[in-house]
C-alpha cells in the first residue's frame, strides 16, 4: 500500500506531538496578532499569545462556531492581508450569508499535500483517471480532489456534477478509473449505468473516494455491489480546509486525520469538556499550519471518536469513525448544506403565510429530496385555484433562489402538522442511512 | 342580491370532505349547493349553506381554513340559451367570471357565480330581466 508521504503520516507520537505543539504555538500567536476579534476573545478568557506550552493546553482556549465565522463575514477572520489570499471558497450558510473561507498560496499547497495523501491512501496514483463529479465552484469539492489528483499526476477528469448522460460517456470513453462525487451520487450513477445498459465490464472504475455527507456501511457495501468498486470514505469541511481533512487508506479501518495539519479534540457538546479516547462525542479542530483562516477549536457538530494507535497500513494518524450524526440540526442535502432556520426566515419574509411549516426530507432512487408542507393561512385564503398556486410557486422560486437546492411546495391545512415547540420537529428526516 | 358563499380549502385526502360535512351536519346546517375545485394537491370547496356564518365558526373550531365569498345566482328555464344569455351580457361589460357552477330543479336551473365585479353584474343582470336569487329564498330551497 502507497503512502504519499510517509514522513508524516508514519511518524511516531513524540515526535508528532512536538511538531503539533509548535505549530499550535505558532498558529496561536500569528491569531493574537493578527486577527483582533480572536484577540479580544482571548484576552477576555485570560490569555496571551504564549499561553500554550503543551498541545494539552489546548482545552484552555473558547471554541469556534459557524456563528463567528458569520459575525465577521465575509474577511473579518482572515489572518493575512487580503493581497495574500489566492482563493476564496465558500459554504451555504444560515439566513443567506455563506461561510467564507480564504486561501494563501501555501494554504493551496497545503490542500494539495493533504488531497494527495488522501487519494494516494484510497489507492490512486499517476496512472489513473480521477473523475471528479463534485461540484466545481466556491463549493470545495472540486477544486479540492482536483488539485490533489493532479499533485500525484493522476489525469483529472473535471467533470463537475450533474448531467448524468454525459459523465457515463466519458466514464466509458476516458476509461475513468477513479471515481469521485458525494455518496448517494454514485449510487444513482450505478442505477444509471443499470437502466442505460452499459456493460460494467466496459467501465475502467475500479475505485471509489466518496464524501461530503454522512453515509452508512450498507450504502457502501450497495455501492460497492453496484459499481464493482472499493469504495473509501473521506471528510473535509470547508471552514478547516475542504476535502483532505481525513481519510481512509484502503482497509477501510477509520479515517486518518492528517494532524499535522489539523489538531483534533472530541468534547461534550452539552458540557463542553474534552472526552478522553474512545468516547464519542463532537469534533474540533484546529488548524495548525493554515495562513489565510487559522481557526481555533472549531466546534464541527460532527459526532464521531478517535482511536490512536498505528494501523495495519503503517500509518500512525489518529482515527475517526465515520462520522455518526451531528450535534446541531443541520441537514446535508445532497451534499449541500441546510438548516432549518434558513427556510424558517425565508418564509418569515413573505407576508402571505405564517411560518408553520414541516420540512421532509426522504431519499428517492438515491437522490436526497426535500418537500416543504406549509399551511395555507385563513387570511390569505380566498377560494381561488390560481391564487394559492401563485402562492406554492412563489414560495418554491424564493426559496430556490436563496438556498440554491430544489425543493417541493405543498400548501395544507392547518394544524396538520405537529405543533411543538422544539425545533426537531418541523423536520421529517426519513432517509436511512 | 349577493350571496355569501363559503369556501373552505382542503387538502386532496381521504376523510377531509367527510369531516365537513359531518361537522355542518350535527348542527343542522342545509346545504343548497356544492361544488369542489381541485388540483392535483389541494381542492376548495365551495357550498350554499342555510347559515354561512355559523357555518364558518363551526369549521374554524374544527381547524379548517375557511372563508366567506360573495358570489351572485340566477335563475333561469334549464335551457343552455338562457346561461349563454346571462354570460354575454357579463362578457359585453367586460366582466369575467372567475368560476361558476349549477343545478337545476324541476324545469329551472340555478346558476351561481363569482364575478370579477359582483355589483355590477347583478345591475346588468337586472336591467335585462334575468331572475336574480336572493340568499333568503336559497337556504329554503
Amino acid at each position: 500500500m502507497n503512502i504519499w508521504n510517509a514522513h508524516f503520516e508514519c511518524m511516531e507520537r513524540n515526535e508528532l506531538r512536538k511538531i503539533q505543539t509548535e505549530r499550535l504555538q505558532e498558529t496561536i500567536e500569528r491569531i493574537y496578532f493578527n486577527v483582533p476579534y480572536y484577540r479580544h476573545k482571548m484576552q477576555e478568557a485570560g490569555l496571551g499569545s504564549e499561553s500554550l506550552q503543551d498541545a494539552e493546553d489546548l482545552h484552555k482556549f473558547p471554541f469556534t462556531t459557524k456563528q463567528d465565522l458569520r459575525d465577521n463575514y465575509p474577511f473579518g477572520l482572515f489572518a493575512v492581508p487580503i493581497s495574500e489570499i489566492v482563493r476564496i471558497h465558500a459554504s451555504s450558510g444560515t439566513t443567506g450569508k455563506p461561510t467564507v473561507v480564504g486561501y494563501t498560496r501555501r494554504d493551496i499547497v497545503t490542500w494539495s499535500e493533504v488531497m494527495a495523501r488522501t487519494l494516494t491512501s484510497a489507492g490512486a496514483n499517476r496512472n489513473d483517471f480521477i473523475h471528479v463529479a463534485y461540484g466545481y465552484g466556491l463549493f470545495t469539492g472540486g477544486l479540492g480532489l482536483h488539485y490533489g489528483g493532479e499533485k500525484i499526476g493522476a489525469s483529472v477528469i473535471p467533470v463537475s456534477g450533474g448531467n448524468t448522460k454525459r459523465q457515463l460517456q466519458l466514464m466509458e470513453d476516458f476509461g475513468s478509473t477513479v471515481l469521485a462525487c458525494t455518496p448517494t451520487y454514485a449510487l444513482f450513477l450505478a442505477e444509471a449505468i443499470e437502466e442505460n445498459n452499459i456493460d460494467r465490464n466496459h467501465l475502467k472504475l475500479h475505485t471509489g473516494v466518496f464524501g461530503a455527507e454522512p453515509w452508512t456501511e450498507n450504502m457502501r457495501r450497495e455501492i460497492e455491489e453496484k459499481l464493482c468498486i472499493r469504495a473509501i470514505d473521506i471528510y473535509g469541511l470547508s471552514e478547516i480546509i475542504g476535502p483532505g481533512v481525513a481519510s481512509e487508506c484502503m482497509l477501510q479501518d477509520g479515517l486518518h486525520i492528517n494532524e499535522d495539519h489539523f489538531y483534533p479534540e472530541i468534547i461534550d457538546p452539552d458540557t463542553l469538556e474534552v472526552l478522553p479516547e474512545g468516547r464519542t462525542g463532537e469534533l474540533v479542530f484546529t488548524t495548525i499550519t493554515k495562513e489565510g483562516l487559522p481557526l481555533i477549536r472549531y466546534r464541527t457538530r460532527d459526532l464521531t471518536r478517535l482511536t490512536y494507535g498505528k494501523c495495519r497500513c503503517g500509518r500512525t494518524l489518529v482515527r475517526m469513525d465515520k462520522c455518526l450524526g451531528r450535534s446541531d440540526d443541520m441537514l446535508i442535502i445532497r451534499g449541500v448544506n441546510l438548516f432549518p432556520s434558513q427556510i424558517e426566515s425565508i418564509l418569515l419574509e413573505m407576508s402571505e403565510i405564517k411560518p408553520h411549516y414541516q420540512l421532509i426530507v426522504d431519499r428517492i432512487n438515491n437522490l436526497d429530496t426535500l418537500e416543504l408542507q406549509v399551511e395555507v393561512d385563513e387570511e390569505f385564503f380566498q377560494d381561488k385555484i390560481s391564487q394559492l398556486q401563485t402562492l406554492r410557486q412563489k414560495i418554491q422560486n424564493n426559496l430556490e433562489s436563496t438556498l440554491g437546492i430544489s425543493i417541493q411546495v405543498h400548501l395544507v391545512e392547518p394544524k396538520t402538522l405537529v405543533r411543538s415547540e422544539g425545533k426537531s420537529q418541523r423536520v421529517n428526516d426519513r432517509r436511512k442511512y | 342580491m349577493i350571496i355569501h358563499q363559503l369556501s373552505v380549502f382542503l387538502e386532496n385526502k381521504a376523510g377531509r370532505l367527510t369531516e365537513v360535512l359531518d361537522a355542518l351536519g350535527k348542527e343542522h346546517i342545509k346545504i343548497t349547493a356544492l361544488s369542489i375545485a381541485d388540483t392535483s394537491e389541494f381542492g376548495i370547496l365551495r357550498m350554499l349553506v342555510s347559515d354561512p356564518d355559523k357555518s364558518r365558526q363551526i369549521l374554524k373550531e374544527r381547524s379548517f381554513t375557511v372563508n366567506i365569498t360573495e358570489v351572485i345566482s340566477i335563475m333561469t328555464p334549464n335551457e343552455a340559451q338562457y346561461y349563454a344569455k346571462a354570460l354575454k351580457i357579463l362578457s359585453d361589460l367586460d366582466i369575467s367570471i372567475e368560476y361558476t357552477y349549477a343545478f337545476s330543479i324541476g324545469q329551472k336551473s340555478i346558476v351561481v357565480m363569482r364575478c370579477s365585479n359582483n355589483e355590477l353584474a347583478i345591475k346588468a343582470l337586472k336591467e335585462h330581466e334575468m331572475e336574480l336569487v336572493r340568499a333568503s329564498d336559497l337556504y329554503k330551497i
